[in-house]
């Protein structure tokens, strides 16, 4: 890969901010690219973890045969379709980075990171990005197959919806990401901080709509976990991609709610901690 | 005689292992507190999302509330029992084969594989097995069921047999980690398809519900056990129970004496 030469050219003429966001758009673009090289490597344990993440299948498995899914008004194959789609947009949404930033600590690797004129941040994001082009494949595989099994929920949902839908799913990613990197910010005050992402899994298991349309959760508890970011991560894209009735407008104020909240914090959390950083095994 | 002292002279070796084990955990005990913590939170969204299916006064696979409430009860109960023994045990089987330190188990005068399956035990699984017995025992007493002796003596043989193809599940996947070293990624597989354990298999479409009685056994893990202590279950069912938990013994014990001839340590 010729990645130094493309950093290294020069842009004449534009404007400085022009010439930024050029420069911008090199560093993604190669942090990207050498990232996604270095999951192709993993594909064997990322189709294993694409396989771990079946839980809304099983669950519509359930669903589509239960006495109170069809008192709920809902069709065996709206439910084919809407955790068909949770299924998806779980693929395009599951965030690691606190357990690679809780590993790099403790083995001493975040100390050249730290020295690079790049926010750390960024690279863990390249990398997300890039695992979730490698499960690409996996999952159109996995759609087909359940297709197959169950012909009579094929849909293309229309193109306004796919759009919003695809939308939804990213902002949910960098939404769990934030929340995730938040707690991965106190890798810099404690050794096990990991361990309290269960507190933000469980929430989220619950909440986000992977074991139930939030339509079946009763009125009060329905209202609550809308006002959580956890039903913007799966429930808002799911419904949307499937064509299930959905308030988008309330899904993406929320979105933007907690995005306003949490960017702030992380970026105070980062520098409190930058400034704690005592390297390991020095 | 010989037998006699042989089982003694293991049980203390256990005693041992497991009173160390529980000095070394007894350092970190915030721990307990968030583990209770995290136990109770999932316990109230699992029974959460289980009375969705309960809206008016439906059904589930043929199942009321209380009755699947035991077999909440038993998966909560065993999912305890995995964090107790199996997941740190048969993780730290991986770990040996991958540094080598496998080759000491082998040389100790100790059966291998009793020794890499009982060497710790981490207490922090131990109040969510405690609430699953609790869970068992609401749901058996609400369903207005009295379970005379045999039907806790055939629910305890059943919870036996569970307990042993949980192992065997496990054992299996660490032990094929001389071969493929990377494998406990699978655990993760292997976790997500258990998670239906939590709902009675008569739940699930006929397709799954096969493959929940043969290929991978989550009906005998759950769904049996709480058959028999609500006394429903068929003769047929408790005979398969007793046979699959045998049989997944004997193939785990096979698949690690095989394993053992092609173990070649990790430095050469």
């Amino acid at each position: 890969m010729s990645l130094r030469p493309s950093l290294g050219r020069r842009r004449t003429g534009g404007s400085p901010a022009g010439r930024a966001l050029a420069f911008a758009l090199r560093i993604a673009r190669a942090l990207f690219v050498s990232q996604y090289a270095l999951m192709l490597e993993f594909r064997a344990e990322i189709l294993l973890w694409a396989l771990s993440g079946l839980l809304p299948l099983l669950m519509f498995s359930l669903w589509s045969g239960a006495p109170a899914g069809a008192a709920a008004g809902i069709s065996h194959q709206a439910f084919a379709r809407y955790f068909l789609a949770a299924f998806v947009v779980r693929q395009f949404t599951v965030v690691w980075v606190v357990y690679a930033f809780e590993e790099d600590n403790l083995l001493g690797r975040l100390s050249p990171l730290l020295l690079q004129p790049l926010p750390l941040v960024w690279r863990y994001a390249a990398a997300h990005l890039a695992e979730q082009a490698t499960r690409l494949p996996f999952v159109v595989v996995m759609v087909a197959l359940f297709f197959l099994a169950v012909p009579e929920a094929a849909w293309i949902p229309s193109p306004t919806r796919l759009l919003l839908a695809l939308l939804a799913a990213h902002l949910g990613f960098w939404l769990n990401f934030l929340l995730q990197h938040a707690i991965t910010m106190l890798c810099f005050w404690s050794e096990r901080a990991s361990a309290l992402e269960r507190f933000l899994f469980m929430p989220y298991l619950f909440l986000s709509g992977m074991l139930a349309p939030l339509d079946l959760y009763p009125e009060a508890v329905r209202r609550f976990a809308l006002l959580t970011p956890f039903p913007s991560m799966l429930y808002l894209p799911a419904q949307l991609a499937s064509g299930a009735p959905v308030d988008a407008v309330a899904g993406f104020r929320t979105v933007a709610l907690w995005m306003a909240v949490l960017i702030p914090l992380n970026l105070w959390l980062w520098r409190a901690g930058v400034r704690r950083y005592a390297a390991m095994g020095g | 005689m010989d037998l006699a002292r042989s089982i003694a002279r293991h049980g203390r070796s256990i005693a041992r292992f497991w009173s160390s084990s529980l000095a070394a955990e007894m350092e970190y005990q915030l721990n307990l507190l968030i583990e209770v913590a995290a136990t109770l939170i999932t316990l109230a969204g699992s029974l959460f999302t289980l009375s969705l299916f309960f809206g008016h006064g439906q059904k589930l696979g043929g199942w009321s509330w209380d009755a699947a409430l035991v077999v909440l009860g038993i998966y909560t109960l065993l999912n305890g029992f995995s964090s107790t023994l199996l997941r740190p045990n048969l993780g730290n089987l991986v770990k040996q084969v991958q540094s080598g330190g496998l080759d000491f188990v082998l040389l100790k005068p100790m059966d291998s594989q009793l020794w890499v399956s009982v060497r710790t035990l981490s207490p922090w699984g131990l109040p969510e097995m405690a609430l699953g017995l609790a869970l068992v025992t609401i749901g058996t007493s609400r369903s207005g069921v009295r379970p005379d002796a045999s039907a806790l003596l055939t629910g305890g043989l059943m919870l036996l047999a569970g307990i042993t193809i949980l192992y065997s599940l496990w054992f299996v996947l660490a032990a094929t980690s001389i071969w493929f070293v990377k494998i406990w990624n699978a655990t993760e597989v292997l976790r997500s398809l258990l998670a239906a354990g939590q709902y009675p298999v008569s739940a699930y479409p006929s397709p799954l519900r096969l493959l929940f009685s043969t290929l991978l056994p989550v009906a005998f893990l759950t769904t049996v056990p709480a058959q028999a202590i609500l006394g429903l279950a068929s003769g047929r069912s408790l005979m398969a129970g007793l046979a699959f938990g045998g049989l997944s013994l004997v193939a785990s014990r096979r698949l690690w004496l095989f394993a053992l001839r092609h173990y070649t340590s990790a430095s050469s």
